[in-house]
């Protein structure tokens, strides 16, 4: 396949960016769209330049680093796909395809594709965990009967890796999707429940701060979302937000 | 515990736009079945209307429901606003190719625009009718009463030059009201956090019922106010 490729270049968080284009011949059907990218730098390189900079780690889905906004979509055309997951069969010979990093007040850009998503690591911080006894005496979490579809359900809230594609696919760049599937997570689970009203004000304060747009149901983030964390997790978290709200003492 | 206290939070602005937003859902079923009165031929619609229109302006649990339909108003587009210009700083630079078609409906995207054409048609609406009914001038019909049946005819009737603009202009108005409706209703529950597997399909259709119904039948009223005065 040839291709044409236009790439948000930038040298730094403060330069001013622009898209550089780039012709590829000879990219292989069957490669990931992080290989092309190899391939792309490698041209870049034997040419004398500067390689794209782009993050990516484990290259099978799982660490959601990979953070491409193709061709007017988050990770690419297809669904339930990491940008790795993506393969070049998915495009045509002699395509056109924008590459661009994610774009949010609160993930500015590092340089070129890579982002700082470590606001996703404060909003963890503020509330995303459960505190526990490590003392020695630590209860067997299987002793705690759950029912099966709770757990599925917590299941399916913590398959979310953190990727931000619902922050870059959201016309208001809001979190809401990650926030909520990490508040959903525990609040699903016994284990969640005596931190669960303070949780849930906490990530959400965490997350005002951090600058991320407002949730306007518009539901892109759950379309694009590799993982296919769906709106349900929205809700519960604006139902456990009203009612920790309404309860708080402050 | 909260920092920000739950009004300035982002999920508060969301409740206000979600209860303000259903508040004036039921308004407008109010104000729609008020306006079918217009379709009841001759002296008998007239009489009607009129007393509707009375009615409305005098009964004071009505006149209390619409100083809460007025702050429902001010509350939804301050809170539109609002959150708009939030949104806009969220995302400083845009992208340079994005296909916002590929996973959110259009309405769902343009909720600012159709509530801005809203908007506008509701201020030149109120200048229209609530403002000759409360201000005048006005003139009264056999029984005493303002005769607001005979401003509504005039403004859709021959009399008025660019009648088939107003029309028009109702129209399109409405069909924006639709639009909005169509994603709006359904985002309320969500926001609220009313989501549930069994209930939820039931009200995206209610929603999309409501949002082309009561649209339809408040554009029909004009159109054919006009049309029978051809």
């Amino acid at each position: 396949m040839n291709l044409t490729l236009k790439v948000w270049r930038q040298n730094g968080p403060e330069a001013k960016g622009h898209m550089d284009t780039h012709a590829l011949e000879g990219v292989s059907p069957d490669m990931s769209f992080l290989e092309m990218m190899d391939m792309l730098n490698d041209q870049i390189i034997r040419a004398g330049g500067e390689p794209i900079a782009f993050d990516h780690d484990c290259r099978e889905g799982i660490c959601g680093m990979c953070s491409m906004f193709i061709n007017g979509e988050a990770h690419g055309p297809g669904r339930g796909v990491t940008t790795c997951q993506l393969h070049m069969r998915s495009f045509k010979d002699g395509d056109t395809i924008a590459i661009e990093p994610w774009r949010a007040k609160a993930f500015p850009v590092i340089k070129d594709l890579t982002v700082d998503r470590s606001a996703f690591d404060r909003i963890i911080q503020a509330g995303g965990y459960i505190s526990v006894n490590t003392s020695g005496k630590t209860m067997d979490a299987n002793a705690i009967p759950i029912p099966k579809q709770d757990a599925d359900e917590a299941f399916s809230s913590a398959t979310c890796i953190g990727c931000g594609a619902c922050v870059a696919s959201c016309k208001n760049a809001s979190a809401m999707l990650f926030v909520s599937a990490k508040v959903s997570q525990f609040a699903l689970l016994p284990q969640g429940q005596p931190e669960r009203e303070t949780r849930v004000q906490r990530m959400v304060d965490q997350m005002d701060k951090e600058g991320f747009g407002n949730c306007t149901n518009t539901g892109a983030c759950a379309v694009e979302c590799p993982k296919g964390i769906d709106l349900s997790n929205i809700a519960r978290m604006n139902r456990d937000f009203m009612s920790a709200s309404v309860k708080s003492k402050k | 515990m909260s920092n920000s206290g739950i009004l300035r939070s982002s999920l508060a602005k969301k409740y206000v736009m979600a209860l303000s937003g259903l508040f004036l859902c039921l308004f407008l079923l109010g104000h729609l079945v008020g306006n079918l009165q217009l379709f009841i031929p001759g002296e008998e619609g007239q009489q009607a209307f009129n007393e509707y229109a009375h009615f409305m302006t005098t009964f004071p649990l009505v006149k209390l429901l619409s100083y809460l339909t007025y702050a429902a108003v001010l509350f939804h587009v301050v809170d539109g606003i609002a959150l708009t210009l939030q949104n806009r700083k969220a995302r400083p630079t845009g992208y340079v190719k994005e296909k916002g078609s590929a996973n959110a409906s259009w309405s769902s995207r343009n909720m600012g625009i159709l509530g801005t054409i809203i908007l506008v048609f509701l201020v030149s609406h109120m200048q229209n009718f609530w403002y000759m009914m409360h201000f005048g001038p006005i003139d009264f019909d056999s029984d005493g009463l303002k005769d607001l049946h005979a401003v509504v005819m005039r403004f859709f009737g021959p009399e008025n030059g660019l009648a088939g603009l107003a029309v028009a202009g109702y129209v399109l108005a409405q069909f924006a009201l639709g639009f909005h409706l169509i994603h709006g209703f359904q985002s309320a529950f969500q926001s609220l956090g009313l989501r549930h597997s069994k209930y939820s399909p039931l009200i995206e259709r209610a929603g999309l019922l409501f949002g082309i119904v009561v649209p339809a039948l408040f554009a029909s009223i004009p159109v054919y106010l006009f049309y029978i005065q051809l």
